[in-house]
């Protein structure tokens, strides 16, 4: 059930009149609590999928393209198969049935069949004693290329659209194209006073997590298989499986151990959790893949290099009139998530700030490049990054304050977007404010001195999508809860607890709900033989969605207990109130028991104990084809306040401090949205100074090594405050709304907008490396007929 | 194939091994330590990190053979270490990694961990640039380095016996808005 349906208007959480939201003491909820896991990855405990292994085991590797783009001639795998110590050998033969994580764009093989689209693109992959072994008998696989033209700039594949990336496509290389507008741009933006045009580019990046991914297979002499993958959407692995391998979904089971970071880079089915589970099935024996380092990189699904150009029309007093955007989106050699992102990059602008004129034109383009997918932020940090440039371009065309301009186009609560897309709770202001006064902005801001500079942007994300990617009418997300007589409640959950800690979540709110320890609180999650259907963590959905419906399922468990117990003392269920571990009554202090008694007397007087819960998202989106793309039941809401060091004779930017102001609903654990907002902000400040995941001109991979793609250190990371600003969503699970993806849009603007605050230039190109700097510094001084080098460097009062 | 008499955690191993490999492989492999884990396999990322004698080291670029006639100490070794030398449950910089939110993923902890115990063991209270220079070994992808600076600052307050400056995001948190519910400890 939607929220709404469920709980009524009032929100779901409070037991006092309708309306009322603030009415209860917590628990648990908003309280800085350890993690369900903590203590056992601390101590090295806690399994991760490579940490399993299983009798017999036989380890696969894959054999990969070298080529950017080519025809198979031939595979001869004979004397591979012939080595000692080889017991599969497998090639697009044996997996020709086509998947992809999006229904209608499924072009993707496990093996390529026919032919490869990128260097790296999977051929071949072998079973083995060892690893050793594996990767003797790839190099005595003979493949025969048949070399084709090979794109490397989305501009040239878009122009010539031959030869064909993939064949079957309607239009050369185009993988999606989208054109949406709303109100009439072109009148308003002729009627604006103000228009700043520009053009604006997103470099790529990618995931890193730290865990490669791994997948391990075991098939049973029964017809089951089991795959243990690190996986962020163990429900979509499963649907693949089934597909490619043609077995009845029943007969697959997918689990999830602990997971070793994802970032949207293990949500598409990878090829190994498809090979593994073919050579386990051939073999009979379990197979266990482990991507190396270089693997993780090339199999990549990263953020989306984009080329963006956008005009924003506005009156004298700074409220925006129009916005017209052109984004030509390089996807790479296969669709992913790309038809979304597609929208993404225009459908999630529209908040927080109003226009009522709205266009986008974005156009994702096939290239002989490892894939793109989604990365934390999927579609929206690229469009967001030139956005809200071209805010503090027109903050200066205006000369006004940054935040100023941005607060007099907050779009405000209850409303909707230019786009059709309903905004509930909206704590942008409140952002706006608390960055303001945490950094001593208006003390500080273009007072710093030349080369010292404070910078300001502003974002909105959505909390879940309001749409599964393969359509159905049950619900998001399921729960179900069992008890034991001891006190103790156990959480089946199909929520993937990929680090963020939504495992925890759910313990937090079941102990909420039940008035338990949330020590005594089990969760078993991600386990598809174990659990309710739960569509994985993507799109910032797990608290929204998974918290919703585990506060149904723990309120259907409650009133069991509390009307048994009410029965039990014979007195109205409204005195009765499970809370620390006890039930009381509430009308005679003398009454209580212990929870573990309680429920004692519920399963005695009515039936073993339990309950299922679920949510679904109501009803939205906008009255068009794709006007549900972007549909969300919450949006959360940030701004960042950057401050920058610029050496102007090296152009190296020193990024010092970051404040994060983030609009989460309600911190479910204060300590675990602050850890979300550090880590993304870390992250998307990385994208800006140091990160490039980049091909070379045949399409190998510019440095596939955790030393070559820079992320950074202890020593490199800023300091990073987290502003936790709390709006009280109505429909999110005590007023909670995402924290794992908003709050890292606005740091790439915010530290391109504090370098112009620091030296009056504008960085516009991702990455901001120093050659980019000094290039922009020297222009500047062209322009203005000085030399850089005269710039009065750390002396205050000389900028620009 | 090599006979390997290895001191891990304290106990004399003997283990069987392929003279390459790597001292991450035995533990992982030969002995099912997988506490310390794999994420790049060429001494980048510190995942691997172990304390040999006392002193970080890559397990992933350290031979095996190595290590014979060293004190190895893994991840799994703290909690072990710690009661034996008289104290109770995880080691004081596990629990506090537990206790400020530095384990998201989890992944690159035990590395991490293990950094900041070799830190801890040969300087009693460091300041923050010298945590950040011990732990720029090991990458993490998740937290963004703050919660664990914080981790180890509270363990180092901890051990000192004093209050833990208030970490990040408590110091800049505001008051509730009027209306919103007093948080406080209830009895238990």
């Amino acid at each position: 059930m939607a929220a709404r349906d469920q709980h009524g208007v009032g929100a779901p959480w409070g037991d006092g009149p309708a309306g009322s939201r603030e009415n209860r003491e917590f628990q648990v909820v908003g309280k800085p609590l350890r993690k369900l896991d903590g203590l056992a990855k601390a101590t090295g405990q806690l399994a991760y999928t490579d940490d399993l292994a299983l009798p017999g085991m036989l380890h696969a590797k894959t054999l990969r393209s070298p080529h950017a783009h080519a025809r198979i001639v031939s595979i001869d795998t004979s004397k591979a198969r012939a080595l000692p110590g080889v017991l599969g050998v497998i090639t697009g033969r044996d997996l020709p049935i086509k998947y992809g994580v999006i229904p209608w764009t499924q072009d993707e093989n496990a093996l390529a069949v026919d032919k490869v689209r990128f260097i790296g693109d999977p051929v071949a992959a072998v079973a083995a004693l060892d690893e050793d072994t594996a990767n003797a008998a790839l190099r005595l696989i003979e493949v025969e290329y048949e070399l084709l033209y090979a794109f490397m700039d989305p501009r040239e594949s878009l122009a010539r659209g031959e030869p064909q990336i993939h064949e079957d496509k309607k239009s050369g290389n185009i993988s999606k194209h989208v054109e949406l507008s709303f109100g009439d741009v072109d009148a308003a933006l002729q009627a604006s006073e103000v228009v700043i045009e520009g053009d604006y580019v997103f470099h790529g990046t990618t995931h890193t997590p730290i865990e490669p991914h791994c997948a391990l297979a075991q098939a049973s002499a029964d017809g089951l298989l089991t795959v243990w993958s690190s996986t962020q959407i163990t429900h979509y692995v499963q649907r693949a499986l089934a597909k490619v391998l043609e077995l009845p979904v029943q007969k697959i089971r997918v689990i999830q151990p602990a997971l070793g970071g994802a970032f949207g880079g293990k949500s598409d089915p990878f090829s190994l959790e498809f090979c593994v589970a073919k050579l386990a099935l051939l073999t009979g024996r379990p197979v266990k893949m482990l991507y190396t380092r270089e693997e993780v990189f090339y199999c990549h699904r990263g953020r989306h290099p984009m080329q963006l150009h956008y005009r924003t029309g506005a009156s004298r007093d700074g409220k925006l009139q129009a916005v017209d955007a052109k984004i030509l989106i390089d996807g790479g050699s296969y669709s992913s998530f790309g038809l979304v992102t597609t929208y993404y990059a225009g459908q999630l602008l529209t908040g927080p700030y109003h226009f009522p004129h709205y266009r986008f034109d974005s156009t994702r383009v096939f290239t002989n490049k490892p894939p793109c997918g989604p990365k934390r932020g999927h579609g929206s940090v690229q469009p967001r990054f030139a956005f809200e440039v071209q805010l503090d371009q027109l903050a200066e065309r205006l000369a006004l304050d940054p935040i100023e301009l941005r607060r007099r186009n907050f779009q405000g609560e209850q409303t909707r977007t230019v786009n059709g897309q309903r905004i509930t709770s909206n704590g942008f202001l409140g952002c706006l404010d608390e960055v303001e006064r945490a950094s001593g902005w208006r003390a500080r801001r273009a007072k710093l001195g030349f080369g010292r500079g404070l910078g300001v942007a502003g974002s909105m994300y959505i909390s879940g999508t309001n749409y599964p990617v393969y359509p159905n009418k049950m619900p998001q997300a399921g729960v179900q809860l069992a008890v034991e007589r001891s006190g103790r409640v156990t959480v089946f959950t199909g929520g993937n607890d990929i680090g963020q800690g939504s495992n925890s979540m759910v313990a937090y709110l079941v102990a909420e709900e039940l008035g338990l320890d949330v020590a005594d609180v089990r969760v078993v999650a991600a386990d598809t033989d174990l659990v309710p259907v739960d569509l994985g963590a993507y799109s910032s959905r797990v608290t929204f969605m998974v918290g919703n419906a585990t506060i149904d399922a723990a309120r259907k468990l409650r009133r069991q207990i509390v009307e048994a117990v009410a029965a039990e003392w014979q007195v109205d269920v409204a005195r009765v109130r499970m809370a620390h571990g006890r039930v009381f009554d509430l009308a005679d202090s003398a009454r209580d028991v212990a929870s573990a008694e309680a429920f004692q007397i519920a399963e005695a007087r009515c039936d073993t104990l339990g309950s299922t819960g679920s949510y679904n998202t109501p009803t939205l989106g906008g009255d068009y084809r794709g006007g549900t793309i972007g549909a969300s039941p919450a949006y959360s809401f940030t701004a960042h306040v950057v401050e920058v060091a610029v050496d102007v004779e090296t152009g190296r930017i020193d990024c010092q401090r970051v404040w994060i102001a983030h609009d989460c609903g309600r911190a479910l654990n204060p300590m675990l949205v602050a850890g979300q907002m550090e880590g993304s902000a870390y992250m998307g400040l990385a994208e800006a100074l140091f990160e490039h995941h980049d091909v070379n001109r045949f399409g190998l991979h510019a440095g596939p090594s955790l030393l070559d793609y820079r992320i950074p250190t202890a020593v490199d990371t800023p300091e990073l405050h987290a502003l936790i600003v709390e709006s009280l969503d109505p429909e999110g699970p005590y007023g909670a709304k995402e924290a794992g993806e908003g709050p890292l849009h606005p740091s790439l603007p915010a530290l391109s907008n504090a370098v112009f605050d620091a030296v009056g230039v504008r960085l516009t190109e991702l990455p901001f490396t120093p050659g980019k700097l000094l290039r922009a510094l020297r222009e500047r001084a062209a322009r203005s007929g000085s030399v850089p080098a005269a710039a009065p460097a750390q002396s205050g009062g000389g900028r620009r | 194939m090599r006979v390997l008499k290895l001191r891990i955690n304290g106990d004399e191993r003997q283990v069987a091994a392929p003279e390459h490999w790597t001292l991450l492989e035995v533990l992982r492999y030969g002995l099912g330590l997988t506490g310390s884990k794999q994420g790049c396999d060429k001494g980048d990322c510190g995942a691997c990190t172990v304390l040999s004698d006392g002193k970080p080291v890559l397990a992933c670029l350290t031979l095996a053979a190595l290590s014979e006639g060293r004190e190895i100490t893994t991840i799994e070794g703290l909690m072990p270490l710690h009661i034996q030398a008289g104290g109770t449950g995880a080691d004081p910089v596990q629990a506090a990694f537990d206790r400020c939110g530095a384990l998201q993923c989890g992944f690159c902890q035990p590395g991490m961990m293990l950094s900041a115990r070799a830190l801890l063991n040969r300087k009693a209270c460091p300041t923050r640039a010298e945590i950040r220079e011990a732990l720029s070994g090991n990458l993490c992808r998740c937290t963004g380095y703050t919660q664990i600076f914080e981790a180890v600052e509270s363990a180092v307050a901890e051990a000192l016996g004093v209050t833990p400056a208030p970490r990040s995001w408590e110091a800049q948190r505001l008051p509730r808005p009027a209306g919103t519910a007093v948080e406080r400890q209830e009895p238990r």
